[in-house]
């Protein structure tokens, strides 16, 4: 192997870890939501510090492979996905974390467990975590088709957000000493919606640096 | 303002370019890349006829200057080679004075008088950024200038004849990285007035410079594209193994 694959491999590893890292962030902050675990919400909030670490280095090490390298074509794509999937990854671990404090503040219990389970925010975590899992095979496996069934399901994150909108409204109109509880839980909704955008965002990288092509802004978010 | 069609070209037994096909348009730096032997000089070359110097070599196919054949037999060589200069990789200015190096191809073409002549040696010296440097001693050796200056120098002396194209076979490659940014910037500028065909091995050069790219690999043209297309998706798997670094 040349040495210049050797850098781009060890690019690649380090985003692997961070992408790893992301997911079991995410994967705590659901456990930890769910089952309103204190000491899993305060190690998210701890292990923030290392998604940041994580995307300062890989901000750095490719600032170095384009000075020093100067590459072009596939490993220039590469180089460009990899910053902006970095920059995402990070923005998806202050969401788990946003959501790790929401646990931690602990000063919402007027939300029974029925209404969390009507507002399928399990089911939108598993979506999102698996969403982001497809982004992380898309790009090991090269292989974008994958990302075909993540916009899919970034459709059914946007339809549980909007169904939980609705729920929470009615709820609130009847229940309206629970307005603070309520307004605290769409966000935690808006959260995990967002994170399932910014997804959409990592595999839009991942079909730049693969088919080179441009999806961003196309409407058509399918590779 | 360039075409060509067909082009096979032969050294003796070897087949050095097969079957090759590209059009360029006037006004604009066209770059040729492609590893050692691929053919990208010897195909520069036909444009000014420089390879009917060689022995045993051979032709076919068509080269076309401004929709003319430029190998048909009523062709003028000198003409032609006034009409489509050349700039080496080595500087070779003549042994005469800066001025006179200018001047050279003006006199041998019989074209102007004195006066004109004067004229178009500033003129060209300008156009090839070197009249500020050189203006106060003309009459110096041009062996006194640096490789660089000299570079420019032999810019100036393809310029001073008016050509419509400027052939560059590496140009830059013996040149540091001063003088090279200094050709690089010059080449950029005369495009508004020369068509420019440049053969180069430093690949950032052609991503810098050129609006169309060429590479060429065992004789063959493998892709002709717009340069920002090939450095960031070349269509052919072999130009992106080269340009990448992949392949041998």
């Amino acid at each position: 192997m040349k040495h210049t694959e050797k850098e781009m491999q060890s690019l690649r590893e380090d985003i692997n870890q961070m992408w790893k890292l992301v997911i079991s962030q995410l994967e705590k902050a659901k456990q930890s939501f769910l089952k309103g675990d204190f000491e899993l919400a305060r190690e998210i909030v701890s292990r923030e510090k290392r998604v940041d670490a994580f995307e300062l280095k890989i901000d750095s090490d490719c600032e170095n492979y384009i000075a020093l390298y100067n590459p072009v074509a596939v490993d220039l794509r590469l180089v460009l996905s990899l910053i902006k999937i970095s920059s995402t990854l990070e923005r998806i671990g202050d969401f788990a974390e946003g959501i790790a404090r929401h646990v931690i503040d602990d000063d919402c219990n007027k939300l029974s467990p029925e209404l969390i389970e009507e507002l399928l925010i399990e089911k939108m975590f598993d979506t999102v975590i698996s969403m982001l899992t497809d982004g992380f095979v898309a790009l090991e496996s090269e292989n974008t088709k994958i990302s075909g069934k993540t916009m899919a399901k970034d459709e059914l994150v946007d339809e549980i957000y909007h169904n939980a909108l609705n729920i929470l409204t009615d709820f609130l109109q009847k229940n309206p000493a629970c307005i603070r509880c309520g307004l605290k839980m769409m966000l935690l909704i808006r959260k995990l919606e967002r994170i399932g955008d910014r997804c959409i965002n990592i595999v839009e990288e991942i079909v730049f640096y693969i088919d080179a092509k441009v999806l961003k802004h196309s409407g058509k978010n399918k590779p | 303002m360039i075409k060509a069609k067909n082009v096979n070209f032969y050294y003796n037994d070897f087949h050095a370019l097969k079957n090759i096909g590209m059009e360029i348009a006037a006004n604009t730096i066209t770059a040729f890349i492609g590893p050692s032997g691929c053919g990208k000089s010897t195909f520069l070359r036909l444009f000014n006829r420089m390879n009917d110097l060689i022995d045993g070599t051979r032709l076919t196919g068509t080269c076309l200057l401004r929709g003319k054949d430029i190998y048909d037999k009523s062709v003028d060589i000198d003409r032609l080679r006034k009409n489509v200069g050349m700039v080496f990789q080595k500087p070779n200015p003549f042994p005469k004075s800066i001025f006179e190096n200018v001047a050279y191809g003006l006199r041998v073409n019989n074209m102007g008088d004195k006066k004109y002549i004067a004229q178009r040696v500033e003129e060209s010296l300008i156009a090839s950024a070197l009249w500020d440097e050189v203006k106060d001693k003309l009459k110096k050796s041009a062996f006194e200038l640096s490789g660089g200056q000299q570079q420019r120098l032999c810019i100036a002396r393809a310029l001073a004849v008016s050509p419509d194209v400027l052939l560059m076979d590496e140009p830059a490659s013996a040149l540091d990285p001063i003088s090279t940014s200094k050709i690089e910037e010059l080449i950029h500028t005369l495009k508004e007035d020369y068509t420019i065909v440049i053969v180069t091995h430093n690949m950032q050069q052609a991503a810098r410079i050129s609006d169309k790219t060429g590479f060429f690999m065992l004789g063959e043209l493998i892709e002709f594209s717009d340069t920002k297309k090939m450095f960031l998706n070349p269509e052919k798997q072999e130009t992106q193994n080269y340009i990448t670094g992949r392949f041998g």
